[in-house]
């Protein structure tokens, strides 16, 4: 299990973020060395606002490089947005002044505005994916499946099938007496091994588990099954905690949940939608394509994979 | 098999690929006769659609004869004639149900790519990027067709390839635009391209009861077309000033119903192309949302913009506070194919409708590539390619 897919988010948001970085430079260096053109260009075409111009332009490198040569980001495109918003306000103050050629004015206006919407766009992305939680983790995702909620429950409660829909199991066997053994895959290669225990089951409504002592992560559950309004089906709603033990192995596992727990059951959540509404889980793997492999291993296999 | 791939802006290859297999029981496999190059091909082929990966096989408009089902197809079998709907839909799920095919919520394996870039995902589309699936194409030799026992429709006796070709996106996606108009005698529609979407939009209007229906593009060709096989009245963008002209046929009020047939890579002159380009090009947006901002300046109060053309993103500056304000209605969605194929094929039987008079060029397969550039340049009085594998 590795988390592709969610590097792979991230990844085109932050190359978003450099691209905004790249544009800062590029506007920032023509503002500094060429504030007589840019000025023009802005319709702002007379000396004093020269200055102005050159503080821009410094601004703007200033902010592109900090957006650069950050790991994550979020904090310098937040301050992108607040010099889109100076931007904004020094036009406005051009454009109380008749001496500004208005339309081009406008036009500016226009081109920063739009810029900020995508700096703000950006930044409450960023934002909203950084500060990871160390140690316990706590995941809650739902999902409606157009299905009763009795079918739902009966397909649940047998947990030896969970794993043809979630992908990072590979395997679990009931004992008859409420025990179940599970393994799942962990990091680089590893098996992640748990026995677990029934701890309520009320039929079409709710089945929740907890691991027992001696397991390799510590981890509790229910899955709930709500008759959803109208006729329309069953919301499933799944609740679990991780609880990864220390040492190095604890330490890892610990990361990997940590990044991407909701998006994991999300996937997971999503297959066992497909597969109980349509009998079979839509694939394109072993599927022609022009080159050697049949997916795409950027876009097609880290969903594939659950991350 | 020989597929048409894609490897690049304006780079799409024929090349040898593996032949498609049935991968799962709802499957089936089809030997294409007759496949299409869309306006939809052009934004993959011109670089504005994401998560495009080279060898992608391309080509969303298809047909052709079952060779093989997988153990859940009891509807069809070998030998069957049918048209593949470009949407894949699973037929099980709540917007199947509803008959919003291209929602479908079960049939796009990367509805969490889609959800990142829309915030939830519609349904998985035959060779149009990974966001979309990353399903192979029809525009090959042969095609994997998923959950086949719902989608493709059965093509009776005595009916060409080409009177039925288009039933997989074009003409429904014609008759969708026009009909979530809901036109009301008297209409005046106005229509933004005049493409093989256009034409079929503008053909859907009058059969839906406009009174008249304005086609407005900038191709002398296309508007002949317009004008000599549909009766609609035609405006050049390149000799008049599309606001003012709609002003003036409509006394002032505007076109009931406004159609944006262009999408994401609409063409203009003067300040707004190079504005929309230059954003485009430095990736501060992802579409030029030239058409749409002129058919919703345009449109009357309380009328209806409807747009089949394709967006991908963030679009810049949609005055949406000429849409609150003059309370306009918008409509719009990658056509629900599978909802208007049996009603349209009647029509067509009956023949209410022709589709063929868009074809302009027939090529093979193997010219694909020559096809797209023709297409994509509209030389050659270019309006529409039917490849032969
Ligand atoms: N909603 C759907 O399900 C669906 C299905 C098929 C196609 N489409 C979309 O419909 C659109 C049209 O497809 P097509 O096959 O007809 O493509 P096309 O490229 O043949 O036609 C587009 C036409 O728009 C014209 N145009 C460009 N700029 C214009 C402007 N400013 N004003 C007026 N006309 C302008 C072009 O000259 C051209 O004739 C595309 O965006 C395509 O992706 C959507
Ligand atoms: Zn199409
Ligand atoms: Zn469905």
């Amino acid at each position: 299990m590795d988390n592709n897919f969610i590097k792979e988010a991230m990844e085109d948001e932050e190359r978003l973020a450099r691209g905004l970085g790249w544009f800062s430079i590029g506007l920032g260096i023509a503002g500094l060395f060429m504030p007589g053109r840019m000025a023009k260009m802005a319709g702002v075409d007379d000396d004093e606002h020269e200055g102005t111009i050159r503080f821009v332009g410094l601004r703007e490198i200033a902010c592109g490089i900090g957006i650069l040569s950050q790991p994550r980001p979020a904090g310098w495109v937040w301050a992108r947005v607040a010099g889109d918003a100076m931007d904004l306000a020094l036009l406005g103050a051009a454009f109380t002044s008749d001496k500004h050629n208005r339309a081009q004015v406008c036009a500016t206006t226009v081109a920063i505005a739009g810029i900020t919407a995508l700096d703000l766009n950006c930044a409450q992305r960023l934002s909203s994916k950084s500060g990871s939680k160390g140690g316990a983790v706590h995941v809650e995702r739902s999902i409606t499946v157009n299905r009763p909620p009795e079918e739902l429950y009966n397909f649940w409660h047998n947990f030896e099938g969970l794993p043809r829909f979630m992908n990072h199991l590979k395997s679990v066997k009931q004992s008859g007496d409420g025990h179940s053994h599970w393994i799942a895959r962990g990091p680089a290669g590893t098996d992640v091994e748990w026995d677990a225990e029934i701890t309520e089951d009320k039929p079409n409504e709710c089945i929740a588990w907890r691991s027992l002592e001696g397991s390799d992560v510590d981890n509790a559950g229910v899955v709930r099954f709500e008759r959803a309004p109208g006729g329309r089906g069953t919301v499933v709603k799944v609740e679990m905690d991780y609880n990864p033990p220390a040492g190095v192995l604890g330490a890892k596992i610990a990361k990997l949940f940590a990044q991407a727990p909701e998006k994991q059951v999300h996937v997971d959540l999503h297959r066992f939608k497909q597969f109980v509404e349509t009998g079979e889980i839509p694939t394109t793997r072993g599927q022609p394509a022009g080159r050697p492999s049949s997916t795409s291993k950027k876009f097609d296999e880290p969903v594939r994979r659950g991350f | 098999m020989k597929a048409n791939c894609w490897y690049g802006k304006h780079d799409v290859r024929v090349e040898t690929v593996p032949d498609p297999k049935i991968l799962n029981p709802r499957d089936a496999i089809v030997k294409i006769t007759s496949t299409a190059i869309c306006g939809s091909d052009l934004h993959l082929y011109n670089g504005f659609v994401p998560t495009m990966e080279k060898g992608d096989i391309l080509g969303h408009e298809f047909m052709g004869e079952v060779v093989e089902v997988g153990s859940a197809v009891k509807n069809l079998q070998a030998g069957d004639r049918v048209v593949v709907p470009f949407p894949i839909a699973c037929g099980n799920c709540f917007f199947c149900e509803k008959k919003m095919f291209s929602l479908c919520e079960n049939s796009n394996p990367n509805a969490p790519l889609a959800e990142e870039m829309w915030g939830h995902s519609p349904a998985g589309i035959y060779g149009y990027s990974h966001l979309l699936g990353g399903y192979a194409g029809g525009q090959a030799e042969y095609a994997r067709v998923p959950f086949a026992d719902v989608n493709p429709i059965k093509i009776p006796e005595g009916l060409t390839d080409e009177q039925v070709l288009f039933l997989s996106d074009i003409l429904p996606t014609g008759y969708m635009a026009a009909e979530q108009c809901d036109i009301e005698p008297g209409d005046t529609v106005a229509v933004w391209g005049c493409g093989p979407v256009g034409q079929f939009a503008i053909q859907s209007a009058f059969l839906l009861g406009a009174e008249r229906v304005i086609a407005i593009d900038r191709f002398p060709n296309r508007l002949r077309m317009a004008e000599e096989k549909l009766g609609a009245v035609t405006l050049n963008y390149d000799e008049v000033d599309v606001y003012d002209a709609l002003e003036e046929m409509t006394g002032d009020r505007g076109p009931d119903r406004c159609i944006d047939a262009v999408g994401m890579e609409a063409h203009a002159h003067g300040l707004a192309g190079a504005y929309d380009r230059v954003k485009q090009a430095a990736m501060l947006e992802t579409d030029r949302p030239i058409v749409l901002r002129q058919a919703i300046m345009c449109c009357r109060n309380g009328g209806t913009v409807s747009v089949p053309g394709v967006y991908g993103g963030f679009l810049d500056k949609v005055p949406f506070g000429a849409i609150m304000n003059r309370s306009l209605t918008i409509k719009t969605g990658q056509t629900h194919v599978q909802r208007y194929m049996r009603p349209l094929l009647e029509r067509i039987q009956k023949g209410e409708i022709d589709s063929t008079f868009v074809i302009t060029h027939r090529m093979n397969l193997a010219d694909a590539s020559k096809g797209y550039e023709m297409f994509d340049n509209k030389e050659d009085n270019c309006v529409k390619i039917v490849l032969k594998p």
